[in-house]
Formats: structure tokens, C-alpha cells, sequence
């Protein structure tokens, strides 16, 4: 047995006491911390509740039918909304179809298709960084390749061609994720029978994955309705008083384009555009708008999220 | 042979186990601990050791939803560890713990083997050197790392790790070491050093080991216990256990007939 | 078995069976399918290309007039006046000085959310809050710059009497609170990556919850914790809305954060929501600030991401 070297044995029995009073005083750290780390977490939530509150408080004025159904005007009190969210409509749709199509089919080739190697590696690698890139580069890339350079001008087509790119990325991620959760004994009982590569896909990998995509999308989306950097350094103009033409017509094909090369403003820049004058009159729109803006993409959030927890419940492969 | 002068460390008194699922994984576990030898538990997978070995240090309670009945009394104290107003962190300082897999800390080969100390607030930087040392001469580590006891831990080998492991559990004290399969993960030579030093330290304090390899029982504990779905099917001398065991299924197990 | 089947299927050399037909267009389709999803898939690589290229292009004709020493050394930013500088310091000036007041907030509250998302908040609540968390980063930016500009700087006002309207203060604070979650979130994965053995060793030794969490998870978890804040850096300083409504518009070369000024995005959106004549030297002046901010925010992505990785391969 080896003799002890040290008098003092760290041993519990003997200092019973003290032990106990130190054991006491390290777990009332544990109780601090918890409170502290809570708090933390629930800034956000209060900044997010008190940013909301004020924005209905100083906006409540401005919450009716005129207000989304008047053009801007010089005067405060008669400017509406109605050439933003008709804006924003026509430019989310052409984000959408620009992304959902283009981030689905990139999705399901780097999963279902791409061999691991050095190519597929440059794609995952140039998404991932396009996730990163701050908006307002969007912005400029569409200046100069889209307004002059392709001659798109300053019109919705630029606008959605660059929200599309911008929400491109989770799009590409968010169908990438819905895919790998799908069991490989799906795919590989569908093979058996015969069929062929894209049938495969076609009928059981996009089918299954349907609802995460569409979480992706929603999320996706809703980040794009509230995007102004871009859309300003497209050239957003910011008085509009009048509305695109008509997607839809009375006299045959019924459906025209030139809305697409429309000038147009949308929600957040109208709100930006109030908010930048000095007349605190403008200011109340701002909020108004802002209020409204929250909503809506608050809305397409929890749905999202809703959607998404949805999912995972009632998934039984 | 247990005799009048072994005495008693611990001992589990009708001790139930569940699981947060409802499974019950201990039924009516009593066996007793005796005070500087070493107890091994063997039995096959799924048989409990390890979550009985686990309800001497509270580990279970990490896990919400576990629940234990019965008791396991610590002498000379008399006290049940298992009672709801005992505290696990103070039963943890008395009972400490090796686990299967080497689990070092992302810290200095030295900071690994004070961390018990440090946590019990231990400010004296000379008795914090001193307690190092002294745990990892007992873990036969010392004259391997005593130059570099700044390196990480992560650079040591396996078997090295697992002995930091050991001087860790060494430098507080403990009354009772429990080791959770401690050699399962090493090559055998590694094996060798460390049921070596468990001969070593069970003279300063008192080993409860479980064990996959019958033959490591065999060779290196007092008393051994054989377990199975959850109950304790025989405990007794290890002589006795594997050379005359009562129970033919204890003997089943022996003789590599079941298991 | 009757091998005959074979004999009779395989084609003569001048026909081919209606089946071996089907499997060529039906390969020929399958092929063009691959390709389309393929091209989809290099739009990515495609936008990359074109932003690197435009900024580049762009900043080409801007580099021609200005001197990359003015570029770096001036201190003055003034493109649209008579006498114009171009020294692009007080703009990084302005993105530094806000993206600091920024990151000082969400580093601390960033980091002490996650441990305790990590390690102490029960199941229960960590499925409310992170949902929560998640609600908040899709607030668009507009909305927190009317709340910098209209809420906060009033409200520091009362605490600093002589701030000003404009100031990166409030816009650095704001834009803190947005960045939270971003940390918070890369942080607790990192954390939840610790296996539960370390964590069993440490509390075997008799430490509480908070000892773990700090002496051996957050240890285990630092690269990861490490790449949350440059990402959440490279995410600062790509931030236009909240610095161009609140912080101000006037370039000046200051580090002082209550003092107003612009920052390179808060600068880009200025010059375009005015009228530049395509090609002139305050248009390609934009290209030449987004390139820097690209520039930054790539370096700092690509850093975050090489040490995420290498925290992803340590267990």
C-alpha cells in the first residue's frame, strides 16, 4: 500500500459540511445561468414584440380599405399602397417562377444525380457561398447584368429575375434536406419494378419531398417580400402612381407580358421611401407598412414552420 | 473468503430499476460491496450490469424519466444514495467513474487529472500539482507524460487515455471507483496495464467493475456476480463463482454453453 | 429451363426489336432530363461567376481614373462632389464601427443563449424557442431600421444627451439583436455535436450543469462556436437596410460609434437610389465598394466555413 503523501484527504465524510455549503453555492450558479441564458434568448422576442408594437402604434392611423387602395401621394394623409403590393405580387411571382423551378431541378440533380466529385463539389461549394452573399451584391450584379446589360431595364422581369437568384440558394438547400429524408428502400423498390431513372424522381422522390421543398420555398419567399437592398439598387422607382398593365387581358391570347417590363415599387421600398422623409407625417405610413410587412412574413414563417413540424410528425416510412 | 474482518463498503438492498420507457431493467438487485476488493460483474449483453453499475453514481438521474427503488447504502454513513434528497453531485465526490471509451477532456494531460479538484474549488495551486502527481504515479502514467503534462490529452494513445481517465477518478479521494468495461476499447497489452492497477489501487479504495471478458473477472476481481435479465442470479467469491457455481445457469454462462 | 427465349430475342444485324427501340429514345430522354437538371444545377456556379464578373468589369473602368494608393489611403469619400476623393477608409470605417457595436451584443447573448439551449433548457423548451428564433431572422430589415431610427436612437437620446439622429450606435445595437439568432443557432449545433460521454465524465467527477457547460462543452464546442462568429461577421457587414436608415449617409472616417456615418452598403444604396448617368464614375463607384464588400464577405465566409469543418471532423 502506498503511504500518503499528502496530511489532507479530499475526503467527503470528513468535511461533510463544508462540502455540502460549497455543493449549495455551485448549483445556485446552475439556477443564475439559467435565468440569465432565458433572458438572452428572450431578447429577441421582446425586441421583435416591442419593434411590432410600435410599428402598430405609430401606424394604427393608417390601418384601412384606403390605404391599400391609394396611389402615394404628397400628402401623407391620402398616400396609399396600392402600386407596392400589387407590385410585390407581380415581382413574387416572377421570383417564384424563377426560383422554384431552377432550385428544385438544381436540387434533385445534386442529390439523384451528381457523381461525388471534383464538379458537383464546385456546385455545393458556389451555393453555399451564394447563401452568404449579402443582398445588396445581388442588387448590383442585376444592375449591371440585368438593367444594362441585358437591357431588362428597371422593370419587374429585373426585379424578380434578381430576388429569384437570391432565393435560389434555400431553395436549392431546403429540396436538397427534403430529399435525403427519404429512405433508400423507397427509391430502390421503385427501380425494381422498372423503372427508369427519372420516373423514379418523377413519381417518388418529388412526391415525398413535396413538403419539405414547400417549407423551403415559403421560408424562401417570404425572406424575398422583404428584401429593399436589391431592389433599390435595380432602380426601384420610388413614386409610382400608377399600376403595371394587366397580366390578363380581354382580347385573345389573354395573357400578356408587358407588365414585366413595368416600372414598379414594392411594399419594403415604399416603406423606406416614407421613412427617408423628414416630414414625420410620411412616418405613420412607414409604420403602417411595416406593421403589415411583419405580418405577412410572419405568416409565411409559421406556416413554414408549421408546415415543417407537420412533416416530421406524421412521416411513418 | 468473506470473513469477519471484510467489511463493508456498500451494499444494494432490493434495488429496482426503470427506464424512462417503463422497461424495467433491475428486479430486486442485493448484492453486497466489500470494502477494498474488487467485485465484478459479469453476465451477458443486455443483462443490466452496466445499468446497475451506473445507479451507484447516479448517473441515471442525467436522464429524465428514470426511476430507481429500493436502496444502495454506503457504510460507514449509513446512508442511501438513492434517496431522493440525497444529492448525486455529492454522491459522484465520494463514488467516481471510468467509462468503456477513454472520454478526456479537450484540455492539458494535466488540467484532465485536476479537473475533480478544480471543480471542488480547489484554489491552492501547490495541492492541486501535488494530487496530479500522486494520481497519475497511481494510475502508472506518471514517468510517461511527467514532461509534457501541458500536452492535450487527445495526443496519448488509448490505452494512455483510459489510464488518464483513471488518475482523473484517482485524484479526489474516491471511496468507490466504478469501471463501466474500462478495457472493452484496448488492445491487450493496454488491458494487461490496467487490470494491473487494479490490483494496485484496490488497497486504497474499493473497485466495482463490469465486465464483457469472464476471463478479466476471473483474473483479477475478489467476488464476482453473475447477472442476467436484469437479476442477480449469483454473487460470491470469484474462486467459488468459477470453479464451484450453484446455479446451473451461472455454470451455463461459465462454461460458454449460453451467452 | 428453356434457354431457346434467349436465342430468339437477340436482334439480327439489319433490325432491331421494337424493345431495344423504346430503351434508346427512353435512354436519349433520361439523358436530356440529366442534362436540364445539370444546367439548373450550374446556375449556381453561374450567378457566382456573373457577380465576380460584373463587380470586376465595373470596377475596371473605375480603377482606370482612381489610383488604387488614393483608393486605400485617402480618407475622404466624395465621388459626386466637384472636388472628388475616393478613399474608401471612412466607409470601411463605418462598416467596422458598426459591425463591432453589433457584434458586441450578439456575441455575449448569442453564445450564453446557446449554452443554455444547449444544456440546460428542457426539451419542451428548446421546441419553443427555436422555432422563435427562427421567426425572427425572417423579419425583414426594413422593419428593424424604422425601429433603430424611430425607436431606439430617441430612447438613447435620453441616456446620451448629445447623440445625434443619425448615429451607429442605435443601428450597431439593432443590428446586434438581428444577428443573435444566427450565432445562437450555429453555436448550439456545435455544442449538441459534444458527445455525451464528455459530458458523463465530467459529471461522474461531481461537477453541476454549469461546470460542464463551461469547463468541458463549450471547450469541446469552440471551433464551432468560433465559426458562428465569423459567419455572423461576414453577416454584419453585409447588412444595407438598418445602417442605411439609421446610421446615416455622410462617409465619414470615424470609430466613434456615436457619431453618424456611412457604411460601404449604406453608400451603395444612396448613389443608387440617385441618378447616375450609366458609366460615369460615381456609377462605377458602387462596383468598386461592392467589390471590397464582396471581397470581405467571401474571406469571411470561406474562413467560417473551413473552420466548421474542421470542428465537423474532430468527433
Amino acid at each position: 500500500m502506498t503511504t500518503e503523501t499528502l496530511k489532507t484527504k479530499a475526503s467527503v465524510l470528513e468535511n461533510l459540511v463544508a462540502v455540502r455549503a460549497m455543493i449549495r453555492r455551485h448549483k445556485r450558479n446552475d439556477v443564475i445561468f439559467a435565468a440569465i441564458g432565458l433572458i438572452a434568448l428572450m431578447l429577441g422576442l421582446l425586441t421583435l414584440l416591442t419593434l411590432f408594437i410600435d410599428l402598430v402604434m405609430d401606424g394604427y392611423s393608417r390601418f384601412n380599405l384606403e390605404f391599400f387602395s391609394n396611389f402615394p401621394s404628397r400628402r401623407a394623409a391620402n398616400a396609399g399602397l396600392l402600386s407596392a403590393w400589387v407590385g410585390s405580387v407581380l415581382v413574387m411571382t416572377v421570383t417564384f417562377l424563377t426560383a422554384v423551378p431552377m432550385g428544385v431541378a438544381a436540387g434533385l440533380y445534386l442529390e439523384e444525380y451528381a457523381p461525388k466529385n471534383w464538379f458537383s463539389d464546385l456546385i455545393e461549394i458556389n451555393v453555399s457561398n451564394l447563401a452568404g452573399v449579402p443582398s445588396i451584391i445581388y442588387g448590383l450584379l442585376a444592375l449591371g447584368l440585368f438593367v444594362y446589360g441585358l437591357g431588362l431595364g428597371e422593370s419587374i422581369l429585373t426585379a424578380g429575375l434578381t430576388l429569384g437568384l437570391l432565393t435560389l440558394p434555400v431553395v436549392i438547400v431546403s429540396t436538397r434536406e427534403a430529399i435525403r429524408g427519404i429512405p433508400v428502400a423507397i427509391r430502390e423498390a421503385a427501380y425494381a419494378v422498372g423503372a427508369t431513372k427519372w420516373q423514379v424522381v418523377k413519381d417518388h422522390v418529388v412526391k415525398y419531398s413535396q413538403g419539405g421543398i414547400l417549407t423551403g420555398v415559403i421560408i424562401g419567399m417570404s425572406r424575398a417580400i422583404g428584401e429593399t437592398a436589391p431592389i433599390i439598387t435595380i432602380g426601384a422607382l420610388t413614386f409610382i402612381a400608377f399600376l403595371p398593365p394587366t397580366p390578363v387581358t380581354e382580347v385573345a391570347p389573354f395573357i400578356n407580358f408587358e407588365w414585366l417590363s413595368s416600372g414598379f415599387t414594392v411594399l419594403p421600398i415604399q416603406m423606406f421611401n416614407w421613412l427617408s422623409r423628414p416630414d414625420h407625417a410620411f412616418h405613420t405610413n412607414a409604420a403602417a407598412t411595416g406593421a403589415i410587412i411583419i405580418v405577412v412574413t410572419l405568416l409565411m414563417n409559421g406556416t413554414a414552420i408549421y408546415l415543417r413540424y407537420q412533416i416530421r410528425k406524421n412521416i411513418k416510412w | 473468503m468473506i470473513n469477519a474482518t471484510t467489511a463493508l463498503k456498500a451494499e444494494s438492498r432490493d434495488l429496482n430499476f426503470f427506464y424512462s420507457n417503463g422497461n424495467q431493467a433491475l428486479k430486486s438487485v442485493s448484492m453486497p460491496l466489500y470494502e477494498n476488493k474488487i467485485t465484478a460483474l459479469i453476465g451477458p449483453s443486455g443483462c443490466g450490469k452496466s445499468t446497475f453499475l451506473r445507479c451507484f453514481n447516479r448517473m441515471h438521474d442525467l436522464y429524465p424519466g428514470n426511476k430507481y427503488e429500493g436502496q444502495i447504502v454506503m457504510h460507514p454513513d449509513n446512508t442511501n444514495i438513492l434517496e431522493a434528497g440525497v444529492d448525486p453531485i455529492e454522491v459522484r465526490m465520494r463514488i467516481s467513474m471510468v467509462f468503456q471509451k477513454p472520454n478526456p477532456f479537450p484540455k492539458s494531460i494535466f488540467e484532465n487529472v485536476a479537473y475533480g479538484l478544480r471543480v471542488r474549488g480547489e484554489k491552492n495551486n501547490r495541492t492541486v500539482a501535488d494530487k496530479v502527481e500522486e494520481a497519475l504515479k497511481g494510475a502508472a502514467l506518471w514517468n510517461e507524460v511527467k514532461d509534457r503534462q501541458q500536452d492535450l490529452a487527445f495526443n496519448l494513445s488509448g490505452g494512455q487515455q483510459q489510464r488518464l481517465c483513471i488518475a482523473r477518478a484517482l485524484a479526489t479521494d474516491p471511496e468507490i471507483m466504478l469501471f463501466d468495461e474500462p478495457t472493452s476499447a484496448l488492445d491487450p497489452i493496454a488491458t494487461a496495464n490496467i487490470e494491473e492497477l487494479m490490483s494496485e489501487l484496490k488497497s486504497k479504495l474499493t473497485i466495482l467493475v463490469v465486465t464483457h471478458n469472464m476471463q478479466q473477472a476471473a483474473r483479477v476481481s475478489d467476488y464476482t456476480a453473475y447477472m442476467y435479465l436484469g437479476e442477480m442470479m449469483e454473487y460470491g467469491d470469484t474462486d467459488t463463482i468459477f470453479t464451484r457455481p450453484t446455479r446451473k445457469e451461472t455454470e451455463d454462462y461459465i462454461t460458454g454453453k449460453f451467452g | 429451363m428453356n434457354t431457346a427465349t434467349n436465342m430468339q430475342t437477340q436482334p439480327t444485324a439489319l433490325s432491331i426489336s421494337p424493345r431495344l427501340a423504346k430503351n434508346v429514345s427512353r435512354n436519349i430522354k433520361e439523358r436530356i432530363i440529366e442534362l436540364i437538371l445539370m444546367l439548373a444545377a450550374l446556375s449556381a456556379v453561374f450567378t457566382t461567376f456573373a457577380i465576380v464578373a460584373i463587380l470586376l468589369y465595373e470596377s475596371l473602368g473605375f480603377f482606370k481614373v482612381v489610383s488604387l494608393v488614393e483608393f486605400f489611403t485617402s480618407t475622404q469619400w466624395t465621388p459626386l462632389f466637384e472636388d472628388a476623393h475616393y478613399g474608401i477608409m471612412p466607409l470601411v470605417s463605418g462598416t467596422l464601427t458598426t459591425s463591432a457595436v453589433a457584434l458586441a451584443v450578439a456575441i455575449p447573448v448569442g453564445t450564453i443563449g446557446a449554452i443554455y439551449l444547449s444544456e440546460f433548457a428542457s426539451h419542451k423548451a428548446r421546441e419553443i424557442v427555436k422555432p422563435m428564433l427562427e421567426l425572427l431572422v425572417g423579419v425583414p430589415t426594413i422593419a428593424f431600421g424604422y425601429f433603430a431610427l424611430l425607436f431606439v436612437t430617441p430612447l438613447l437620446q435620453k441616456v446620451f444627451p448629445g447623440l445625434p439622429g443619425f448615429n451607429m450606435l442605435s443601428a450597431g445595437i439593432v443590428m446586434g439583436v438581428m444577428i443573435v439568432p444566427y450565432i445562437a443557432s450555429v453555436a448550439e449545433d456545435a455544442m449538441r455535436a459534444v458527445p455525451m460521454s464528455m459530458r458523463e465524465g465530467s459529471y461522474a467527477m461531481g461537477a453541476t450543469r454549469f461546470q460542464t457547460a463551461i469547463r468541458v462543452v463549450t471547450p469541446a464546442a469552440v471551433s464551432g462556436i468560433v465559426a458562428a462568429y465569423i459567419l455572423a461577421i461576414s453577416r454584419a457587414v453585409g447588412e444595407t437596410m438598418v445602417v442605411a436608415v439609421a446610421a446615416g449617409q455622410q462617409p465619414t472616417l470615424t470609430f466613434n460609434p456615436m457619431d453618424g456615418a456611412a457604411t460601404i452598403t449604406a453608400y451603395i444604396v444612396q448613389v443608387a437610389m440617385g441618378d447616375l448617368p450609366h458609366g460615369s464614375i460615381g456609377y462605377q463607384s458602387i462596383f468598386a465598394a461592392g467589390l471590397v464588400l464582396f471581397a470581405l464577405t467571401l474571406g469571411f465566409n470561406v474562413i467560417g466555413h473551413i473552420v466548421r469543418k474542421k470542428f465537423r471532423e474532430q468527433y
